[in-house]
Parts: C-alpha cells; sequence; structure tokens
C-alpha cells in the first residue's frame, strides 16, 4: 500500500527555444551615463558578432514560469529521503544560503588587497582549523572544487613527498570496493592501480595487502568505513604495513558521515585524506554541483600543500605565494569559497556536541533500516554496519527481478531510489544511506516500501520490472540516446 | 538540534529495534585503538541570529560599499534577481545529480538548454553540462587535445589568465606533457605569431590562447587557427569574460572552446564557486570531459533528457576515463542558463555594448598600454599603481590589478576593468589618481 | 551455436582464419553480458596488434569492454557497418558485425585457442 505520494498534475513545459519570439524580453538595462560607442569602431568589424542565433527571447513570466514548471518535475531533499548510498544527502539548512549570499563575502573579488579581505581569510582559517580537529590531522587545504579534485591534490601531494625522498615510485593500491574516481585519479596522477581483494567478510584483506606492498607501491587509498557501511578494522595494521614499506595511507572521506565526533582517521593512520562539503558538511547538492574538496594532511605534506597558504603577519592574516615545494595550483584563486561557507555554519551551528550526535543519529537511522530489511534482503556481508548498509539483490533475482528494477518501483512509493549496482563486489547491490536528517516517520515509510515491493516481487514482478509507473516521466531510452546523441537544441 | 528530527521517545523505539541498549553500543565493534574518547575541541552550537553575526561581521572585514575596477578573470556584473528566485527553489537547489531521469527531468532539461547556449553562444557544435571552473576546464582540453592528436606537448600563450596557466601546469606535469610559453607583442597586447611559429612543433597537441586575452586584449584566433592547424595541432580558446561574447565574434575556428561564465550572474564570492565549460565539434564528441545531457524518449514516447554517453566518465571507465571528474556545477550553470534566459539574444548584446562604451570612456581618460583593440579590461600605464591604489583606497575605491606580480615587465601598469556597474564619477576619480603626481614620479 | 571454425579465447573474442588473414569478433555470450550496444571502438587500419593486447572497445550504456587481439599482426580491415549500426553486433556477432580483419604475423599462434566445444564447457562452467 503506498501511502507517501498521490497523483497531482504537473504543468507540460516546451523549451526556452521553443517558447521564444523575437521583441519578447525580460531585461531592462539603465542609460548610459558615458557616451555610447559604435561597436565596428571600438571592437574593429572584422570582430563583431551577428546577432546569437536561437538564443532565447522570452518575457520576465514566461521566464519564471518556464524554470518553475520545470522545478517541479524533480524529486528533492526538501521532498523526501533520499537514500543514497556514500552520498550522504542530508537536510540542506537555509541559514547557509543567507550567510553566503552576504554583500561582504557574496561580492568579495579575489584580488581585492588583503587588508580588505581579513574576513574570507578568516573563514577560510576558521574552517580549516576545524576540519583539522575533526579529523586529527596536521594542516588542511580548501582549496579542491570538489572530492575529485581533493583526490587528485591529495595523490599529487603523496608523489611530491616521495620524489622529495628520491623515489615517487609507480604504483597504486586500490581495494576492489573502491569508488571510480579512485583509480580515474591515479591514472591522471601517473601512477598505474593495482586492485587489493577483499576478504570474504568485505574488509581489507592484511594479507593480500601486505603481499601487495612493494618498494613500487606509493600508497592504498581506502574508504573508511567502506563503501559496504563497514569500518575497516584493520586500518591500523594495515597503515603500519604501509608505512614500513616507505609508503602512505590515503582515505577517501566520502564515509566521514560515520566518523565525525567518534573516531579521526589522523588517529588511525591516514596520512592524507580528503572531504567532500556537499556531503558530510551538508552544502547543497543544486543537481550536481559545486562542491568542494578540503585536503587534509599530516604535517610531513604540509610543505607540499597548493599555494597559496595563509599565514599570520602582525596579527593579520596574509598569503604565502612562496612554497618552494608546494604542488602548485589545482585551481585559480584560493577554492569554492562560497561553498566554504556555507560548511563552516553548518559546523557552527551543530558545534562539538552537535557533529557527533548527528554522526549518532546517522549511524542508529542505517541501523534500524537494515534490522528491518534483513528478513526481507540478501545481506552479503554480516559485519556491523555504520551510516550505510548495503543488500544484494540475490533472492528477487532469482525471480527474473533485479535492483535497478527494485529501485524504479521506490519512485512511485515517493522516494527516490538507493545507490544501484555499487559496490561492484556486491552482485545486484542496493546501497542505502539515510543520513541523520531524517525522523522516523521517513524511516518506517521507507522500510514499508522496500518491503512492499519484495512482496510485489513474488506476487507481481511485471508491475516492477515496468515501474516506474506513476511519474510524469517512464523509463527512458538510454540506448538510443548513446547511440545517436543528441546533445543541444537545433531549429527544425 | 533542530536538523536532527527524531525525539528521545522515537530514538529508544529505534534502540529497541536494533536490539541495543544505548546509542554507544552502535560503535561497540570499533577497535578501541581508533576511538576518540574525548570531545572535539569546537565551540558548542549556535543560533542563527549568532551565525549570521558572525558572517556578518566577517563580511565587515571585507570591502564594503568600495567601487572597483578590478577584473582579470572576475567580473562586477548585475546579477538579475531572478536568478537567486530560481537557484532557490528547493527544487533546484537540494536535489541529485540526475541520474534517475524519471524523477530529474527539471534538472535535465535545464541542462540540455544549457549545452545548446553555450554551443550557440561559442559557435562550437556540441557542449558538456560544465566544469568545475574555466581554470580546470584549460587542461581538460589540453588533455582532450593530446588524446585527440597523439601528440603530447601544450604551447599556451603568455597572454591566457597567468593562474589558468598555473593549473595547467600542475595537471600537465603528471601527464607527461611538457608546457611551453610564447609571448605577445609589445605594442599591440595579442599573441605573438612569429614566436608561435617558432615554438610550434610536430608534438604540439594544443595551442591555447585566450580572447579577450589576460590583458583585455582581443587577439587574432584566427591566425593563430591558421598557424596550428597547418602544423597539425589543434586550437583551444579560452575565455574569461563571458560577456565578451554578446558582442564579439566567437571563435568558431577553434577546436575547442574553454571557458569561465562567471560574468553570468555568479556572484565573485572570493573566487568560487563557478562554472567552466569545454565545448568542441562533434566528432570529438567521445573525448569530452565531464556530464553530457542528451535528448531521447520515454516508453510512452515522450521527449525526454537523460545523462549518456557515460561510458567516458570515471565511474565506468575507472582508470581509462577521460577525467577524474565527477562533479558538474549544476547550480551554478543554472544561474548562467538564467542570466542568458533573462537577457536573451538582444539583451545580451546591448550589455556588452554598455561594457565596451564605459571601458572606452575610460581607456580614453588614461595611457592605455597597448594599442589593440579591447573590449572591457586594458593595460593602463601609471609609473607606481601600489601607490596611486593606496590613494584612491581614501577615497573608497578599489584600483586596477597591479600588473607587476604575474608580468615583471609591466610593473608600471595595472590591469583595469569597467562594466556597465562602473559609474562615470568613479572612472572620472580614478582617471584623477592615475594622473597624480605619485603616479607621475616614477613614470619619469 | 558456436560455429566449429571459429577459434575462441578466453576473453569471449572468436577468430576465423583464412590464409594468413584472421577475423575477428565478440562471440554471443559477450554480446548478451554486455547488453545494447551503443558504439565500437576500433583501431585503425594499418595499426599493428599484439597478441593479449587491448585494441579498441565495446560499450553497452553502462560498461565498457576491451576487444583483446587473440592474434599478432597488422589491422587490414574493420567492419564499416558497426559506425552507423552497433547494435548488429547483438543481433549478429558471428556473421555481419565482424569487427577487424587482421594480417596475422605468426600463425603458429593458433594452437592457443579453444575450440568450439571447448569454448562451450567454458562458459558453462562460468555460469
Amino acid at each position: 500500500m503506498i501511502r507517501k505520494v498521490r497523483s497531482h498534475p504537473s504543468q507540460n513545459e516546451a523549451l526556452l527555444f521553443e517558447r521564444s519570439s523575437p521583441g519578447k524580453r525580460a531585461w531592462q538595462l539603465p542609460e548610459l551615463d558615458v557616451p555610447a560607442v559604435d561597436a565596428s569602431v571600438a571592437l574593429g568589424a572584422a570582430n563583431v558578432r551577428a546577432e546569437i542565433p536561437g538564443f532565447p527571447e522570452v518575457s520576465e513570466v514566461e521566464a519564471i514560469r518556464h524554470f518553475t514548471r520545470l522545478s517541479t518535475w524533480n524529486y528533492a531533499i526538501d521532498h523526501g529521503m533520499y537514500p543514497l548510498g556514500s552520498c550522504t544527502m542530508k537536510y540542506n539548512p537555509r541559514i547557509n544560503e543567507l550567510v553566503a549570499r552576504i554583500e561582504g563575502l557574496a561580492w568579495a573579488h579575489p584580488y581585492q588587497p588583503e587588508a580588505l579581505a581579513q574576513g574570507a581569510m578568516e573563514v577560510m582559517a576558521r574552517l580549516e582549523a576545524a576540519l583539522a580537529e575533526i579529523t586529527g590531522m596536521d594542516a588542511v587545504t580548501l582549496q579542491p572544487s570538489a572530492g575529485a579534485q581533493g583526490e587528485l591534490t591529495g595523490i599529487l601531494l603523496i608523489r611530491a613527498l616521495l620524489e622529495q625522498r628520491g623515489n615517487p615510485r609507480r604504483k597504486i593500491l586500490i581495494p576492489d570496493s573502491a569508488h571510480g574516481t579512485n583509480p580515474a585519479t591515479a591514472a591522471i596522477a601517473g601512477y598505474v592501480v593495482e586492485n587489493v581483494k577483499s576478504t570474504g567478510a568485505g574488509v581489507l584483506d592484511l594479507e593480500a595487502l601486505a603481499r601487495a606492498v612493494d618498494p613500487d607501491v606509493a600508497a592504498l587509498m581506502v574508504t573508511n568505513p567502506n563503501t559496504l557501511g563497514v569500518f575497516e578494522e584493520n586500518i591500523v595494521q594495515a597503515a603500519e604495513i604501509l608505512h614500513s614499506k616507505g609508503a602512505l595511507l590515503y582515505m577517501d572521506g566520502a564515509n566521514m558521515n560515520a566518523l565525525v565526533g567518534i573516531a579521526r582517521p589522523g588517529d588511525f593512520g591516514v596520512d592524507v585524506m580528503h572531504l567532500n562539503l556537499h556531503k558530510t558538511f551538508s552544502t547543497p547538492h543544486g543537481g550536481g554541483g559545486p562542491g568542494a574538496g578540503p585536503v587534509a594532511v599530516k604535517k610531513a605534506l604540509e610543505p607540499f600543500l597548493p599555494t597559496p597558504r595563509l599565514k599570520r603577519v602582525r596579527g593579520k592574516w596574509a598569503y604565502d605565494f612562496k612554497r618552494k615545494r608546494s604542488i602548485g595550483r589545482v585551481r585559480a584563486f584560493y577554492g569554492n569559497f562560497g561553498v566554504l561557507v556555507r560548511a563552516l555554519a553548518y559546523i557552527l551551528a551543530h558545534g562539538g556536541p552537535g557533529l557527533r550526535n548527528a554522526t549518532v543519529d546517522a549511524v542508529l537511522n542505517a541501523v534500524y533500516i537494515r534490522k528491518q530489511l534483513e528478513p526481507y534482503f540478501d545481506l552479503p556481508y554480516p559485519a556491523p554496519n555504520m551510516h550505510e548498509v548495503v543488500f544484494s539483490d540475490e533472492r528477487q533475482a532469482r525471480l527474473g527481478v533485479r535492483t535497478g528494477d527494485l529501485a524504479k518501483r521506490l519512485i512511485d512509493y515517493g522516494f527516490h531510489p538507493y545507490t544501484v549496482s555499487f559496490p561492484l563486489i556486491v552482485h545486484g547491490a542496493l546501497m542505502i544511506e539515510p543520513t541523520e536528517t531524517e525522523g522516523k516517520l521517513e524511516l518506517d515509510q521507507f522500510i514499508d516500501a522496500m518491503i512492499s515491493i519484495a512482496k510485489e516481487v513474488e506476487t507481481d514482478p511485471e508491475l516492477v520490472k515496468q515501474a516506474p509507473h506513476s511519474t510524469r516521466t517512464s523509463r527512458v531510452d538510454e540506448v538510443a540516446a548513446a547511440r545517436k546523441p543528441v546533445l543541444r537544441w537545433k531549429p527544425a | 538540534m533542530r536538523y536532527l528530527p527524531k525525539s528521545d521517545s522515537e530514538r529508544r523505539q529505534m534502540l529497541d529495534a536494533c536490539g541495543v541498549e544505548s546509542a554507544e553500543d552502535l560503535f561497540a565493534h570499533l577497535p578501541e585503538a581508533v576511538r576518540l574518547r574525548r570531545p572535539l575541541d569546537l565551540a558548542p552550537g549556535i543560533s542563527e541570529y549568532e551565525i549570521v553575526d558572525y558572517f556578518r561581521a566577517r563580511a565587515a572585514e571585507n570591502a564594503n560599499g568600495y567601487a572597483s575596477f578590478l577584473g582579470a578573470g572576475v567580473y562586477r556584473h548585475y546579477r538579475p534577481v531572478l536568478v537567486d528566485t530560481v537557484v532557490s527553489r528547493g527544487e533546484f537547489l537540494t536535489s541529485y545529480t540526475p541520474y534517475q531521469a524519471e524523477i530529474s527531468q527539471g534538472t535535465l532539461t535545464t541542462i540540455f538548454e544549457f549545452q545548446t547556449m553555450i554551443c550557440q553562444l561559442t559557435g562550437m557544435e556540441v557542449a558538456n553540462a560544465s566544469m568545475y571552473d574555466g581554470s580546470t576546464a584549460v587542461p581538460e582540453a589540453a588533455m582532450m587535445a593530446a588524446r585527440i592528436t597523439g601528440r603530447h606537448r601544450a604551447l599556451a600563450a603568455r597572454s591566457v589568465h597567468p593562474e589558468y596557466r598555473e593549473v595547467l601546469r600542475t595537471y600537465a606535469l603528471h601527464q607527461g606533457m611538457p608546457v611551453e610559453e610564447f609571448g605577445y607583442a609589445k605594442d599591440s597586447g595579442a599573441i605573438d605569431l612569429e614566436d608561435l611559429e617558432r615554438k610550434i612543433d610536430s608534438e604540439t597537441a594544443a595551442v591555447i590562447v585566450q580572447s579577450p586575452n589576460f590583458f583585455g586584449a582581443i587577439d587574432d584566433v584566427k591566425a593563430a587557427a591558421e598557424i596550428a592547424h597547418r602544423r597539425g595541432a589543434l586550437l583551444v580558446v579560452v575565455f574569461t569574460e563571458a560577456v565578451s561574447l554578446g558582442i564579439l565574434e566567437p571563435p568558431a575556428d577553434a577546436d575547442i572552446v574553454a571557458g569561465e561564465l562567471q560574468s553570468f550572474a555568479i556572484s565573485p564570492s572570493y573566487g568560487g564557486p563557478y562554472a567552466g565549460i569545454i565545448a568542441t565539434r562533434e566528432k570529438f564528441v567521445r573525448q569530452i570531459p565531464g556530464r553530457l545531457v542528451g535528448q531521447t524518449v520515454d516508453t510512452r514516447g515522450n521527449r525526454a533528457f537523460c545523462l549518456t554517453l557515460s561510458t567516458r566518465e570515471q565511474h565506468i571507465r575507472r582508470e581509462k576515463a577521460t577525467s577524474n571528474i565527477c562533479t558538474n556545477q549544476a547550480l551554478i550553470a543554472l544561474m548562467a542558463n538564467v542570466f542568458m534566459t533573462v537577457y536573451g539574444k538582444v539583451g545580451l548584446r546591448e550589455l556588452a555594448l554598455q561594457n565596451a562604451a564605459k571601458a572606452h570612456y575610460l581607456a580614453g581618460k588614461l595611457k592605455p598600454a597597448f594599442t589593440g583593440k579591447f573590449f572591457n579590461e586594458f593595460v593602463a600605464r601609471c609609473g607606481n599603481p601600489e601607490a596611486v591604489n593606496k590613494a584612491l583606497l581614501k577615497k573608497k575605491i578599489i584600483g586596477g590589478l597591479p600588473l607587476g606580480r604575474f608580468y615583471p615587465e609591466l610593473a608600471d601598469s595595472m590591469l583595469v576593468c569597467a562594466t556597465e556597474m562602473t559609474r562615470r564619477a568613479d572612472m572620472d576619480e580614478l582617471s584623477e589618481a592615475l594622473r597624480a603626481p605619485a603616479a607621475e614620479e616614477v613614470l619619469a | 551455436m558456436y560455429p566449429e571454425n571459429f577459434r575462441y579465447t578466453k576473453e569471449h573474442e572468436w577468430v576465423l582464419m583464412e590464409g594468413g588473414i584472421g577475423t575477428i569478433g565478440i562471440t554471443d555470450h559477450a554480446q548478451q553480458e554486455l547488453g545494447d550496444i551503443v558504439y565500437v571502438d576500433l583501431p585503425k587500419p594499418g595499426t599493428r596488434v599484439e597478441q593479449g593486447r587491448s585494441m579498441g572497445s565495446v560499450e553497452s550504456v553502462k560498461a565498457v569492454s576491451d576487444i583483446y587481439s587473440p592474434v599478432s599482426g597488422e589491422v587490414a580491415e574493420i567492419n564499416p557497418a558497426l559506425a552507423d549500426a552497433p547494435e548488429k553486433l547483438n543481433e549478429d556477432p558471428h556473421g555481419a558485425a565482424w569487427l577487424v580483419k587482421i594480417k596475422l604475423s605468426a600463425p603458429g599462434e593458433l594452437p592457443d585457442l579453444m575450440s568450439a566445444a571447448d569454448y562451450q564447457a567454458y562458459i558453462g562452467a562460468e555460469k
């Protein structure tokens, strides 16, 4: 029985270009207070373009209706839970949006004199300090634009340190449960990737690791808890193995939501890690970005951090550009400052005890879901889970229904799907992470929905395989989209 | 805590359902050695009011109520009110990446429109759903050129934004991609074509130029294209001031366009978040990094959109991916969408013309260092830019960017920008300051 | 189902020897595992290929699979039909949707490959 949603007509809406007609406008500029220029004279006749063919011409009302109508076709956190594993889709506090728009912060130019940027620099320094305390590391860079860029920065830091020690080495070890950005990043940094198998319990196999760590290995990239939501119980020993051979431990911080206030990566042997502010620290996903991927390091790696870094000079903040051993810049300016403001607001709102409470609730929610769904879905790795839980579609697959179908049917129940088919070490994975900002009612409705779907698989599998039924758009033809890509609108 | 929606009794019920006595039991399985057994050394949580207070105080410590002549890759343009109205909608702000097409058609449709408008703006045939920013779009374009040509060297003009070139070096170093630079003509500020001819060789994958370039000069993209193509290299054209495309001829001779959209209603926000773009020719589409949205149909035959050509991306191809990028800048790109919708075909041209008018008025009163045509930025000679700026600050004006930090040979000059937001009175003040004795002293 | 005159690899390619030319494709089992094929990336004619090394790839919506060359030699011809109609690979993987023709450099490599019967047993065991 579906309790959470009920149908309602949604507006249709054409593309902007299909609504345009010449002469419609949504803009008005003030009169010039200086003489107008003749474009051909000022810019050179050959440099002046004809009008932009096909660019929209609509009125303000049509513009508002266009975007509002489109927005109603989206699901969002503001509607309900996203059980997406390793995405940490928690509530995006609205106070964050307000403070990020305060004029002195929103209009600050990155090149304005340091004396007139002290507020922005203080915000960044405060956030660096807070993230260092949370992760148990010695220094933090806020420059990377997102998790993937943070990872790249981390690996480049490792390379720089090892180069200084005489040999950058050739290989990076990655568990077979890792997220796809990990091997892609290693390759971009010029390393060769080698997979390390997990044990039957889904955690790092210390023996396999010990065998794999040879003088050619620069680092192991690990996620902790891993992508099964299970804490890597051997992490301290793994770090010791790596360090004894002169290699380093990199941690992907995607699952920090299980650790804040409970355990600190710096305390269990991690040398360098990245954080995802758009996951653990509540900055909005916005349909796919922006994010921010700060990197936290132990002291040994500090000299190599991207330039510039903040320093105190005579009681004021200043930038240090003279960093001979820095890996350079990974992007222009200082980082996604607007995202950093939001993350700091989140930290200030929670405070130390609040952050820990959030972690406890995140884990409680995930364990609760596990307990309720265990009777209905196969749980391939029975170790205690933390903030997320991974089932497999084994039972349902015997009846011809796969994880992707179950996920689509969940949409009819009023939820966004969980993460489908990942991690790869679980066949037909269902990866579920509720986060701490879900209440008991939402969780119970999710659990009811999943149980109901499990029953539907037995009584009416086609209903599940053809889902979703209630959305304005049904399953799309991804094959046609890939075979004959149409990536822009063109006039008829 | 106001973001945690469980009452104590609900927590109790859930703990019972989990078969544990207290929430601490949920962490009992962790090795003791890893446990943090003290509270985090962070102040307790504060109220909304105190949070606003904190950030208002920080904002007050920045420049407030100053006029500014800074450009250099980040531009002050008016942000139409519709932009924040639209992006503040929870359905856009708090939604996820549109992997589930059935419930993400809002986001997917706006991205498809975005890809279309970027093509229209740049004269290219296909564009992706945005990159982190302009500075990272450049190395991505260079790596794309390397994949396409099978060559491995990059040749960048010195008149490309200095920080963009720094980023290129950081990335290129680990791709086995040597980066060389070629110079600019001392009189016009445009690229030195002879230097380009000398330095390009059979291993050059990409020639990278910017137009308008860092000095604000409209550069000779056609001539650069001719040389690059004659030698079998691809031409990457970079832009940092998107408004310029409202009036300037787009770089149709480019093979790849890498640009920054900050000018399109994206707050300067002390350096980010911004949105970059990569646009290119249809034949290179499978080498393009980042997300792509394509048109298709659903099972009922309705037009629909979905992410496509995903096999280029990290989550599938893993170490053979075209890039390691996961995020695009969806919400920021949406701001640009709304901006382009509000101004549209005619408005963007008028806006660009106003920018040109303001900057050319200012240039008439100063000593432009270069003779070439420019859009809304130019280099002004002024003797001692730091002294000039110090005097201007007393009038609550932030002057242009002293160029000595990036170009020692231009230490006597500053990079000055005027946009539609720049007031005549402030331009008059600026030109007074640049003519003042403090400035003239060092010139003599 | 699996032609007797083909030889098969563990990576699910087939090769048909005719004189000094080996025609190569992927097996029916492979196309089933991949699902709807959207794109085929083949080496240019004239490219040297080596036994066991990747020479291209086959893409479905959600996966990419390398094509490993079962023989060493030079690419003589590639199948022109697949650029516009990659779905042929799902329809007729053993016939009209051959991938490349290689001019062999070492005909002696053949014994390493499986017969049709061995391949059927191999994929039976894989399941």
